[in-house]
């Protein structure tokens, strides 16, 4: 299934990659909850970079939510060898590959057969507008859309090309928005699985509301037991330079694809 | 990325053909702004730039203008500045002002003009915008040995100056370098780069390999393409062709619009005057379609 389609609502709430970070999606549904939102959207990398992959994925299958597939589900449903994430230096395809190797080793077969069934699209309208929930972008499961390197000509351009008011997207792990007009834009809901490369341990979801003046994008910041999922990488013998990441909030590995800008604001 | 159709060759007069690829969205505008006209003379440049290279010549402000504003209705997502050396172009820096109002910039220097003045005035210009604005510095090995046996003498000291004053600038260059010895697109030559790049007090060491691509200076340093390097015959599948990147570039010129940075010296390689004229596939004859095809490179960093 390549499209699903909702129905309408006003206050979404939406989380990006989640890269088997159990322990913050257990927080996130959580405070889920207290947000009042309407819906929940996942979309995609469930697995990669953190431990125990089969603990998010039993936590997803128990809410009531809405998914779609990310690069990594459509690889692991696939059988494919790689993630299919995107990178093009060496050092980067040797650390995604040690991520996939392991989430694609310690994940039940049967949640795979889910992954499979999961849309790559989702449709629905927010406030009226409407809005097309992707990974990558809308025309590529693994496509960057950075901050700083997604103009509003080009905005203009896939809205225009996909038939729709909004785009929300993840995939890169940093979270940004941009509208063209009030209602008009792109919305990426950055990463709840690891940090948004700040030097600060906390992740992110979105909550995505409509008000009369167009959207309101709020990028809500969740503070997780970031040290048990430390030592529980550890003790999977997962790569200490994914742990360090995890325990100081700067990204060690996967940098090559970032843009000049965001390369800048990191440490490394 | 997969509008547009793929055509696979067919035989008529029993002749083989070649593929075509498609145009699947136009994301990448390059603009030749320096033209062939370089203050080096590289023994491995495909243009064969040279200070006294006017092939192409320099690109007016007016015509980048131009090409900008059709860019814009078009929905271009990043802008890349070559030449020749762009920087010898005196209105490089209105230009980027510009492009950067409507999109990410990169720039293909081999450093030796960036000043601190210079760094300084491109830092402000990146701090300006909200978008990225990328220089790629080219060094063509991690020692002055190599690189300068390609570049001439002493330019590894003063593409490196470029570099550290562009990091002195806060910004993160990419280093560039093209496979001009076997060993630098190694494990090996990458370390050496980032060592090197390391030692000089840039902490976020940026490379960029680009493999060589056998036409003008370089036929001569090494060798030519061989009649066996070649498209002909071959059937693109829709992957392939995404994996190209001129599926996704055009190339702007003094001399017109050309389907991609590589060929704008090649007969039948200039598709039109404006961008709108070049939007079709492009039949793949060139030799060096054979470099991207097998490798899957592009020149985007
Ligand atoms: S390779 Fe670059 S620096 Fe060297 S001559 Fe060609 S354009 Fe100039
Ligand atoms: S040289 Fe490469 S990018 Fe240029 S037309 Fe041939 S295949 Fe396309
Ligand atoms: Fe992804």
């Amino acid at each position: 299934m390549r499209y699903a389609n909702l129905e309408s609502y006003d206050r979404v709430l939406f989380i990006g990659g989640i890269y088997s970070n159990y322990l913050a999606l257990e927080k996130a549904f959580t405070m889920a909850r207290s947000l009042k939102a309407e819906a929940v959207i996942v979309m995609g990398d469930f697995g990669g970079f953190g431990p125990f992959p089969d603990r998010t994925l039993e936590l997803l299958r128990r809410e009531k939510i809405f998914a779609i597939q990310g690069n990594y589900e459509e690889a692991l449903a696939g059988g494919a060898e790689d993630c299919g994430c995107g990178y093009t230096d060496p050092r980067d395809n040797h650390y995604a590959q040690i991520s996939y190797d392991y989430t694609r080793s310690c994940t039940s077969a049967e949640h795979v057969r889910w992954m499979g069934e999961l849309p790559r699209y989702i449709r629905l309208s927010i406030g009226g507008q409407r809005t097309l929930v992707c990974h990558g972008s809308p025309r590529q499961i693994n496509e960057f859309l950075w901050q700083t390197m997604t103009p509003r000509p080009f905005i203009e351009k896939m809205l225009r090309d996909f038939d729709t008011d909004l785009i929300i997207c993840t995939h890169t792990g940093l979270h940004w928005s941009r509208f063209i007009e009030p209602g008009r834009g792109v919305v990426n809901v950055g990463a709840l699985g690891r940090p948004a490369n700040d030097g600060k341990t906390n992740v992110w979801m979105s909550l995505l509301e409509w008000q009369d003046y167009g959207f309101r994008a709020e990028f809500i910041p969740i503070e997780y037991d970031f040290d048990r999922l430390a030592r529980e990488m550890e003790s999977e013998k997962l790569p200490p330079e994914f742990v360090a990441t995890i325990r100081t909030g700067w990204w060690t590995t996967c940098l090559e694809v970032l843009p000049a800008k965001e390369r800048a604001r990191g440490q490394f | 990325m997969t509008t547009g159709q793929v055509v696979g060759p067919t035989t008529a007069e029993g002749e083989k053909k070649f593929p075509f690829a498609p145009l699947a969205a136009l994301d990448v505008l390059w603009l030749q702004v320096a033209g062939t006209i370089c203050n080096l003379k590289c023994s491995h440049c495909f243009i064969s730039c040279s200070p006294t290279n006017h092939s192409h010549e320099m690109m007016s402000l007016a015509h980048v203008r131009s090409l900008l504003d059709e860019a814009k209705t078009l929905g271009v997502k990043e802008y890349y500045f070559t030449g020749g050396e762009p920087f010898l172009n005196r209105d490089l820096l209105i230009m980027f002002e510009v492009a950067l109002a409507q999109g990410p910039v990169s720039v293909l220097t081999n450093g030796i003009l960036i000043t601190p003045k210079v760094a300084a005035r491109l830092r402000e210009l990146s701090d300006a915008s909200e978008h990225s604005l990328d220089i790629r510095v080219s060094l063509d090995g991690y020692d002055a040995e190599t690189h300068d046996a390609i570049r001439g003498r002493g330019m590894f000291q003063r593409a490196i100056k470029g570099v550290m004053n562009l990091n002195s600038a806060g910004l993160v260059p990419v280093i560039t370098a093209a496979e001009v010895t076997d060993d630098i697109g190694a494990e090996r030559g990458r370390a050496q780069f980032l060592e090197m790049l390391k030692s000089l007090g840039v902490n976020r060491p940026r490379l960029k390999i680009l493999p060589i691509l056998r036409m003008g200076a370089e036929v001569e340093r090494t060798r030519a393409y061989q009649e066996w390097e070649s498209l002909r015959g071959h059937t693109l599948s829709e992957t392939e062709a995404a994996r190209l990147q001129c599926n996704s570039c055009r190339m702007a010129t003094s001399k017109g619009v050309y389907v991609c940075p590589l060929l704008i010296e090649q007969d039948g390689a200039r598709m039109g005057d404006r961008l709108t004229d070049t939007l079709g596939p492009f039949e793949l004859k060139h030799s060096a379609c054979f470099t991207c095809h097998s490798t899957g490179f592009s020149c985007r960093t």
